[in-house]
């Protein structure tokens, strides 16, 4: 009895380790693997075409400029929500809900969905024009309005993907023992000083997951892009894309999809060092 | 653990269920039919029940994109488990899945249909060079010019539409955007447009007479110099163009360049709002590129004999003139057309005719003998134009350092040139 309680563990995750083994290591191996070689030999040919290309520096520059834009962005209104949402007295439910619709809508739906809205015959023109701020369609979205294009990727993003970063941050609100707040209270703190002192050193776990999270996913971001901004506004993912599916050369393809994991382990190993929590420090 | 592990069970066992019905459909007797032509739902449906009408066996019409096309079928092959009988692909398309040995010769078909009167020079296409029959040219398209007519009263005068040169697009641009207040001529430069074909088959051979050879000559220096220039009179929101269809209704654009397939819808729902063209013409000619789509047969194909038989069916003349009636691609074989086309598909007609017919008319082939490197060899003319023409750098260096690419391709491929430019012993090289 004792013999079977022991392996238990092991034969209860055996069959998540085995999926995740051949559907998420097998192929990672393998893009490593096709990114270093050529026809069987090994070679750094792929990367040198990689950071060769016309599009390598704008898709880098781009990809960065979005996630440092986007992730401050999003933690900050995020926890402004968050926050409001606590000092609700009734209605939490509905506005919660309301909050995360974003979460059940694709990638792609979004991007398509602000195409909609910011595209020359979009939504916003017809407004804009029957306010009279502008004479007719204005274009917004093309390769000359490199500026008006990125606040439309990070409204697009933001609008999307704040309620992920939101839902974990109210999940890590309500940890937060009440007792806390309520001393702070009688010792005359302020709300910016009990905000300050209490609730983000208690949320920085919170805080962590939702950062790494977050910015895994905008170094991965792709469909938005892609909907609003075509090949406007190059972004790494998409770049890993059009090498694959247009110009078939699955080598380079692989070089982004290795440069973009290291990215994402690189972002994520600096989270877990700067914001390691006490807990974790003691231990 | 026995609720996980049956769990676990019940999903394997979905995922098994899953994996057995993709060849679950391909009964033995059907011929399955895969093509990256004619996908639309619409399109689909006039294959399914007009086209395949009278075909006597059961076809299983399937439709997918390019991309997961070459993906299936080059799966299929290394699984050693064909579903598919019978493949309708571009040219382009059917030349990648060639050195991986996922065609099979097919000169038995070529033979039986001698007496269609295919051309010579299309048959050819359909061996890539190897000496043996790989496909079997199915239909046939080319790229238009469409103007709404609200445009014509702009044209530079003097200038026939049917024969216009660059300088005259570029003077007619200028007008529409002086006059009319804004950029309003179009190119589908967008992720899926198919810009690179202008670039291959209509700019290079009208300024330069070739498209490999000629990459960097100093004519093809004055040719991006002059497009940079009617550019100015192209509205920026071509690089979001993929079909020039919509715009053109939408009286984004009012004239526009794109593959029949890909105007044909704006031409079938408002005939009586458009005219068509050819391309225009530069010092060298009117270059223009003829699109074949062919039918292969997969190695390994689970039902060969109902693959020819549909090949067969395909290439009767009376099935091309259908073809061309209901979906707008145009016969390979001998056909007259009817004179009852709809006025939509009538305009298509006319231009393409008009396109083969120009007493100046330089046809350009489709890249031949570049295999999987098709997507590579657009890239590069495509990277030039967006460099020269979108980022403004100065020409001559950007062509300096696209030849280099370019001749990586040609010397991997070893390709020799194909027209407009001149036979090569070996690889294409580049001047």
């Amino acid at each position: 009895m004792s013999g079977r309680s022991r392996f238990l563990p092991y034969l209860l995750l055996a069959p998540s380790v085995l999926f995740l083994a051949a559907l998420f290591v097998v192929p990672l191996v393998e893009t490593i693997a096709i990114s270093f070689s050529d026809n069987g030999a090994p070679t750094l040919d792929h990367y040198r075409r990689m950071a060769g290309d016309l599009n390598f520096w704008p898709a880098v520059k781009n990809t960065f400029l979005l996630v440092v834009t986007v992730v401050p962005l999003q933690v900050a209104i995020a926890l402004g929500m968050a926050s409001m949402l606590q000092k609700l007295p009734r209605g939490r439910d509905l506005v919660l809900w309301i909050w995360t619709i974003p979460l059940g809508v694709s990638d792609l739906a979004a991007g398509l969905v602000w195409l909609a809205l910011l595209q020359e015959r979009g939504y916003l023109n017809s407004a804009l024009a029957a306010l009279g701020l502008i004479d007719g369609p204005t274009q917004w979205l093309t390769y000359e309005t490199p500026g008006t294009l990125f606040v439309g990727i990070l409204l697009a993003e933001v609008w999307r993907a704040t309620a992920i970063v939101f839902i974990i941050l109210v999940a890590g609100l309500q940890l937060i023992p009440k007792e806390y707040r309520e001393a702070a209270e009688i010792f005359g703190a302020s709300p910016w000083t009990t905000f300050r002192r209490i609730t983000l050193p208690l949320l920085k776990p919170s805080l962590q997951t939702a950062l790494i999270l977050r910015t895994v996913l905008a170094f991965e971001v792709f469909a938005v892009v892609y909907a609003i901004a075509g090949r406007n506004f190059p972004v790494l993912v998409g770049e890993a894309y059009v090498w694959q599916r247009d110009n078939q050369a699955y080598g380079v393809a692989a070089a982004y999809a290795v440069l973009i994991v290291v990215i994402s382990l690189a972002a994520t190993v600096v989270y877990l060092r700067v914001l390691r929590s006490r807990t974790e420090e003691r231990s | 653990m026995n609720a996980i592990s049956r769990l676990t069970v019940a999903g394997l066992a979905g995922l098994a269920a899953a994996l057995a019905f993709v060849p679950a459909y391909a009964q033995q007797q059907d011929v399955v039919f895969l093509s990256t032509q004619l996908r639309p739902i619409e399109e689909a449906q006039k294959v399914r029940e007009v086209i395949l009408k009278g075909f006597p066996g059961k076809v299983t019409y399937l439709v997918e994109e390019p991309p997961q096309f070459d993906v299936r079928m080059r799966a299929e092959g290394q699984a050693g488990r064909r579903t598919v009988s019978l493949a309708g692909a571009l040219h382009g398309e059917l030349s990648a899945l060639q050195p991986s040995g996922d065609l099979q010769a097919i000169d038995d078909i070529a033979a039986k249909v001698k007496d269609r009167g295919i051309p010579a020079n299309l048959m050819e296409l359909g061996r890539f060079g190897t000496g043996k029959q790989v496909y079997i040219p199915w239909m046939q398209a080319t790229y238009i010019m469409v103007a709404n007519k609200k445009a014509l009263q702009y044209l530079p005068p003097g200038a026939d539409i049917d024969s216009l040169t660059y300088d005259q697009l570029e003077a007619w641009g200028k007008a529409m955007t002086d006059k009319a207040g804004k950029r309003l001529i179009g190119f589908p430069a967008g992720p899926k447009g198919l810009m690179p074909r202008f670039f291959e088959g209509y700019l290079y051979p009208s300024f330069t007479g070739g498209v490999v050879t000629t990459f960097r000559s100093p004519e093809a220096e004055q040719m991006w110099t002059k497009f940079a220039a009617l550019w100015k009179y192209v509205t920026p929101n071509s690089t979001s163009y993929d079909f020039m269809q919509e715009p053109l209704m939408g009286e984004e654009v009012w004239v526009a360049f794109d593959h029949v397939a890909r105007v044909k819808e704006a031409l079938v729902q408002m005939p009586q709002d458009f005219v068509t063209f050819p391309a225009p013409a530069g010092p060298k000619g009117r270059g223009y590129m003829p699109v074949i789509a062919g039918l292969a047969i997969p190695t390994g194909a689970p039902n060969r004999d109902g693959a020819v038989a549909l090949i067969e069916h395909l290439t009767k003349p009376q099935t091309q003139i259908v073809t061309a009636a209901e979906v707008g691609f145009f016969p390979v074989v001998k056909a007259e057309l009817p004179a009852d086309l709809s006025p939509g598909i009538k305009l298509i007609a006319s231009a393409v005719a008009k396109t083969q017919n120009a007493p100046d008319a330089l046809p350009a082939l489709l890249p031949v003998g570049l295999a999987d490197k098709g997507g590579e060899f657009n890239k590069v003319y495509f990277d030039a134009f967006q460099r020269i023409v979108l980022r403004g750098e100065p020409v001559k260096e950007v062509l300096e350092a696209q030849a280099g690419v370019l001749k990586g391709i040609m010397e991997a491929t070893k390709a020799p040139c194909w027209a407009p430019d001149k036979p090569s012993q070996g690889a294409c090289p580049v001047q």
